[in-house]
């Protein structure tokens, strides 16, 4: 019996490249970071401009992990998600006038305990309407994306306008809690206070998330449910469930949303949401459909490039963001990290 | 005779066919059967309308595609004319200019956003467009140096068009002629020829392929269609006749701002028309838009006046108070989506 001819396999190292590719649009932040640091003349703003840049993707991070979720796991598209925004953020900046003595109080605890309060109302607010929305102007069109763009903007109008009727057609102006005013000074620059708390929160968001998605079973049958539905439902899970939870913690991230930028506005509008709806669009498409990861490193790059041109050239912010998204699209055109291939 | 006007396509239901005579009828002479600026005003938006729903019909009835960025093209077409008339001075050659200005601009605009959108999915179109229509806004509420920003512009027509202008010594038909009528006819036969052309466009062979299309993208694809392709150049056709509506529309208000061409309201508007009229027919931009505005136009009265009449109520009020129009708008859309997907067309047609 002869011995078996040698084998040696030769494990050769990918090219740095190919092995960095998965990484490439997580550079970009960094990336971007240095470009602003180039471009912009003074240090101290711009370590300003890049803690409130963070700071503002993060919160469209919070908003728009939500949409994504919503996507590629049942294919429905909400265009009424900014209603969410909005919702949330009245119902926690009542809650905060509410509670204005613990607002007003020197006492960090007493102002958090406020805080949490409004976060918690405004999340059950619009969790509680987004199991509504998923229920009276969702589910009778599923599958028929032309209907659901359509009816999710006529909800959309409808929740709008509810939101004049019950708080009246001003905006509100809304004083942060005692605490969180104010700045630090940091290698020169001023800092924001609550721009910190809240780069600090939204990252604690992601993390939960993160955290949800890949170490737990809900997680595990969520993820599953994006990639490939069918299959899921096929093993026994009822999938349409998990979507409604999906969609409500969707919704309810919204709401949480809104309270951290009527915070950081310090000032409130019933279409506040649709303006931070352009920018959820932005993301949710570069990031790639479906993919929370990629909506963090989109938001962050949204949030980023948005405060630096604002800085620079003030009447391009909204434009650049635009060219990212096309620039974007040509390099990958399902997104950065799409998840789910898109039809 | 009337077959090769309508391309073929007659309303194909007796009661239609009688309420869209009675519309041409009404807008054919509205200056002398409804005396009063307000009813004329009515009457001109109402026709630049119809060809402004009729071309959103192209894209969403008959591409299958959700588009926000109509007004855009509608109000590139509004301040191509108004940039003209200031930069230019008064003058035909102007309006020309201006009206070729804002449509070529509107067309290569399209053209670009089809192409990055519709190449990967179509739903991307709907989220993109809302995201550059907006950026749009934006941008000319901020750039007041160009565009007069929120105020908007005052526009310059030659004198035949404006009031003061009279051709004739005696009045025709009881009614005094007046530059104001002239520029009424301007944009009634403009009108007409838009929306008579965009009917001939969708019963062609080419409206036929974005039907299939529509029905099943996949399938037209294997067939030989070539998707992006077709559905790119209805993108840019039905931008090119929004921009002429909007033209039409400056020519006619003698005024262009953000709000009356550019806002998310207006687009609604557009929304609405299609759905209440009928998607995929052409004609129910006739149907919607009449009724739309319309309502708009003297039901808001009926609402203050509910409004009024019950104040002692808790909320009921506020419900009903005519700022609140949009409400009943949005749950309006939202019920002809769900139960009247078919519209006011489809429903006459499906009963004849």
């Amino acid at each position: 019996m002869t011995a078996a001819p040698d084998h040696t396999p030769t494990m050769t190292r990918l090219p740095l490249m190919v092995r960095l590719e998965p990484w490439l649009p997580a550079l970009l932040v960094p990336a971007l970071v240095l470009l602003g640091w180039l471009l912009i003349p003074y240090q101290s703003s711009w370590l300003t401009l890049t803690v409130s840049g963070l700071a503002m993707g993060m919160m469209i991070f919070v908003i728009a992990s939500g949409m994504t979720l919503i996507f590629g796991l049942m294919d429905v598209i909400n265009f009424g998600h900014g209603a969410f925004i909005s919702f949330g953020a009245f119902v926690g900046v009542s809650v905060l006038l509410m509670l204005s003595s613990l607002t007003g109080a020197p006492s960090l605890m007493l102002n958090l305990l406020a805080l949490i309060a409004a976060v918690i109302g405004a999340m059950l607010v619009t969790g509680g309407l987004g199991w509504a929305f998923e229920r009276v102007i969702v589910r009778p069109v599923y599958g028929a994306h032309l209907k659901q763009i359509l009816v999710t903007m006529g909800g959309l109008i409808v929740a709008e306008q509810m939101i004049y009727v019950i708080w009246g057609p001003h905006e509100i102006f809304i004083a942060r809690p005692e605490a969180f005013k104010g700045a630090v000074t940091f290698a020169g620059a001023a800092l924001e206070k609550y721009r910190l708390v809240a780069v600090g929160f939204g990252l604690a968001v992601f993390l939960a998330i993160r955290w949800v998605l890949r170490s737990t079973k809900v997680g595990l049958i969520v993820r599953a449910g994006v990639e490939n539905g069918e299959m899921v439902q096929a093993l026994g899970y009822r999938l349409r469930l998990v979507f409604v939870g999906v969609f409500v913690a969707g919704s309810a991230l919204a709401g949480l949303g809104g309270v951290m930028w009527a915070l950081y506005q310090e000032m409130i509008t019933a279409h506040m949401g649709n303006e931070i709806m352009i920018l959820v669009f932005i993301v949710v498409i570069i990031g790639g459909l479906g993919s929370v990861e990629g909506a963090f490193i989109g938001a962050l790059l949204v949030g980023l490039l948005q405060n630096y041109t604002a800085f620079l050239e003030p009447k391009l912010a909204l434009v650049s963001n635009i060219g990212l998204m096309v620039a974007i699209l040509m390099w990958r055109p399902q997104g950065m990290m799409p998840v789910i291939k898109v039809k | 005779m009337v077959r090769l006007f309508l391309s073929g396509d007659g309303p194909r239901s007796a009661i239609l066919g009688a309420i869209l005579l009675m519309a041409l009828f009404a807008l054919a002479f509205a200056p002398f059967i409804f005396p009063g600026s307000r009813a004329l005003e009515t009457a001109a938006r109402i026709c630049i309308f119809i060809v402004l729903v009729a071309s959103y019909d192209l894209l969403l009835g008959y591409g299958g595609i959700v588009s926000f960025a109509h007004t855009m093209f509608f109000g590139l077409g509004a301040y191509g004319v108004a940039l003209a008339t200031v930069h230019l001075g008064r003058g035909w050659d102007a309006l020309a200019l201006g009206t070729l200005a804002g449509t070529g601009i509107s067309v290569v605009l399209a053209f670009v956003i089809a192409l990055f959108s519709l190449r990967v999915r179509a739903i991307f179109f709907a989220m993109i467009t809302l995201a550059v229509a907006s950026a749009v806004a934006v941008l000319v509420s901020q750039l007041s140096w160009l565009t007069g920003g929120e105020d908007g512009m005052n526009i310059q027509i030659p004198r035949e068009l404006t009031p003061a202008y009279r051709p004739f010594e005696e009045p025709v038909l009881g009614t005094r002629i007046t530059g104001r009528i002239l520029n009424y006819y301007l944009v009634f036969f403009a009108s007409l020829a838009l929306f008579l052309m965009l009917l001939r466009v969708v019963n062609s062979p080419f409206g036929r392929v974005l039907q299939a299309i529509r029905e099943n993208a996949f399938r037209a694809e294997a067939v030989g269609y070539r998707v992006v392709f077709y559905r790119t150049v209805a993108t840019c056709l039905s931008a090119a006749v929004a921009a002429l509506a909007g033209a039409l529309f400056a020519i006619w208000l003698r005024y262009v701002g953000p709000g009356t061409t550019l806002s998310l309201e207006i687009m609604i508007d557009i929304l609405l028309m299609v759905v209440i009229g009928g998607m995929g027919t052409i004609y129910g931009a006739v149907i919607g838009a009449t009724l739309v505005i319309l309502a708009q136009n003297y039901l808001q009265n009926l609402m203050g006046r509910a409004s009024e009449a019950t104040s002692g109520l808790p909320l009921i009020p506020d419900l009903l108070s005519p700022e609140r129009w949009l409400l009943w708008l949005g749950v309006l859309f939202i019920l002809s989506v769900y139960f009247f997907p078919t519209g006011v067309v489809g429903r006459l047609r499906g009963r004849a």
